[in-house]
């Protein structure tokens, strides 16, 4: 995490989790960097990745997928997995990441 | 063991007057079973947390494999030395479970991950990234817009990296 703060980039999770859920992971796993609460799909359907009915009782939560905004608002890298198992590697991302602050 | 059996007798016969309790157990049927529900089994638990075992699930297998020798190993006993090991009905049930764990487990691992939707009205490389502003953990609303422009003199941002996660629902 602080080799993406050194590069300038921050990482921002966004789920359909409320507040008070992501707090509690933050808590939990020691998360630092920002999460966001999409519990009616804003942004997700925005980015088009949105998971209809795949969450318990048929909720409608996101797909996993990363997106590397750079300053301007321009979006620089996507990952859109076609796997729920393989996302991206933590090494993939700062990759990216790393292309972006070196520019 | 049958030098002590009459001569008239044959190995049919003295598998049959043998009681199943004096034939020995057969070990490495039931630990190739054992090992086959742990391959099934540590998946999530052990090795869908590492990167490299998780994309390709090698160590699964490799388990796996191990499973199914050491029940390989446990029919030939309990077939071709009948007289001398136990397992003729255990060992085809082992094995067949083993068997399913491992189509189970390749059924669940490369085809129901791949359930997603397409995502194809996704913003491309190149193009704006659409605003939006959702709350933070304290219930702050924030926005791409702020999150690009946050001040911080030290580490000036030069991007932001969105991270969608299906999240506990």
């Amino acid at each position: 995490m602080q080799d993406f703060e050194k590069l300038g980039v921050k990482p921002v999770a966004i789920s359909v989790d409320s507040p008070t859920q992501s707090q509690d992971l933050c808590r939990k796993a020691d998360y630092t960097y920002t999460f966001l609460s999409d519990p009616n799909t804003e942004a997700i359907r925005r980015y088009d990745v949105l998971h209809k009915g795949a969450g318990v009782s048929g909720h409608d939560i996101a797909r996993p997928a990363e997106f590397l905004i750079d300053s301007t608002g321009t979006i620089r890298w996507i990952n859109l997995t076609d796997d729920l198992r393989v996302r991206a590697r933590p090494d993939q991302m700062l990759g990216a990441a790393s292309t972006l602050a070196s520019q | 063991m049958l030098d002590h059996l009459p001569e008239n007798t044959t190995a049919s016969d003295a598998a049959a007057s043998q009681s199943s309790a004096k034939r020995r157990p057969n070990a490495p049927l039931w630990i190739g079973f054992l090992v086959s529900i742990f391959a099934f089994l540590s998946y999530i638990p052990i090795f869908a947390k590492y990167p490299s075992t998780r994309d390709m699930p090698w160590a699964n297998f490799l388990i796996f494999a191990l499973g199914l020798v050491f029940l390989f190993f446990g029919l030939r006993r309990a077939f071709l030395q009948p007289v001398l090991y136990r397992g003729k009905i255990a060992g085809p049930i082992l094995t067949t479970l083993s068997v399913a764990a491992l189509v189970f487990f390749c059924l669940t691992i490369f085809s129901l991950g791949k359930h997603l939707p397409p995502s194809t009205q996704a913003p491309k490389v190149g193009q704006k990234a659409p605003d939006f502003a959702l709350a933070d953990i304290n219930g702050r609303t924030v926005s791409l817009a702020t999150l690009l422009s946050a001040p911080d003199a030290s580490h000036p941002t030069k991007g932001v990296l969105l991270v969608f996660y299906r999240g506990y629902w």
